[in-house]
């Protein structure tokens, strides 16, 4: 087959987290993180996560996600095949001081989040022309 | 019930629900003996039913609801499609790359007769929900004394 198939992958469960106050699972979401020369962007999967439900928190230099989703079981469900367990997302970054924490943007679409974190200014690489 | 069209069974929902503690205890211990506790297809599913109908749930993040297929014929959903992650630009370095892309199939067996006409579905913050209505002739009914 020339084509990929999308593998089914069981959802990474975060366990030993000694924080965690609230019941229920706790999953950390597939993440693509990639640089270019303006900055760093961050794509994270979070299926059930609306911006309402979304906390991104920047804290000493430690950029947190935590999504948290809301159950819409109808009345009088009954539960035949479960093949994944839903619960919050949390995911945390440790950003290196090149980023400019003032002009992080976030965009949610469609369950997928997009962190944009700009360089600052004297970290983006420049050409310097000779007079 | 359900049936699989791979030797894999999938793990059916806990009764004994503790919130969860029991199940990932038992699960932890029968990931050491047994295969993995779902199809391995993705995406993966989780089923419920009501009375009148069956409720279909997957997580699709990203996808939209013009790359997706959906289609009820007999007892069978099959849902397929693509999940395309954009190309990004301007020699972009990857640190990670957990998101997969690519090409889908899934189908599963639902028992008793289907009202394929009246199915649903909603593709909302990368879930999708597909309600399928049990036909007529499939539907608990109660039969009064007389």
């Amino acid at each position: 087959m020339t084509e990929t198939e999308i593998r089914a992958k069981e959802k990474k469960e975060v366990t030993g987290q000694a924080e965690q106050t609230k019941p229920g699972p706790v999953f950390t979401p597939n993440v693509d993180i990639f640089e270019t020369e303006a900055g760093l962007t961050i794509l994270a999967d979070l299926p059930g996560v609306t911006a309402e439900n979304l906390d991104i928190d920047l804290h000493d230099d430690v950029l947190s996600i935590i999504g948290n989703i809301m159950e819409d079981n109808e009345p009088g469900e009954n539960l035949l095949l479960k093949e994944y367990e839903t619960g919050r997302y949390i995911r945390k970054f440790t950003l290196s001081d090149v980023i400019d924490q003032e002009k992080i943007k976030a965009d949610l679409d469609d369950g997928v989040l997009r962190l944009t974190l700009p360089k600052i200014e004297k970290a983006k690489p420049r050409k310097i022309t000779v007079n | 019930m359900i049936l699989k069209r791979l030797q894999h069974l999938p793990r059916w929902a806990d009764p004994f629900d503790d919130g969860g503690q029991w199940r990932q205890l038992m699960g932890d211990i029968g990931r050491k003996f047994y295969d993995e506790p779902h199809a391995g297809v993705f995406p993966l599913l989780n089923v419920a039913a009501t009375q009148d109908h069956y409720i279909v749930r997957a997580e699709l993040p990203g996808i939209k609801k013009e790359e997706l297929d959906i289609t009820v014929s007999g007892n069978n959903l099959t849902l397929s499609g693509e999940r395309k992650i954009m190309a990004e630009n301007n020699g972009a370095r990857y640190h990670r790359r957990e998101r997969e892309a690519g090409k889908f199939s899934r189908a599963v067996s639902l028992q008793g007769p289907l009202d394929a006409e009246h199915v649903t579905a909603s593709l909302k913050h990368g879930i999708l929900k597909v309600v399928i209505p049990k036909a007529e002739e499939a539907k608990p009914r109660k039969i009064s004394i007389l």
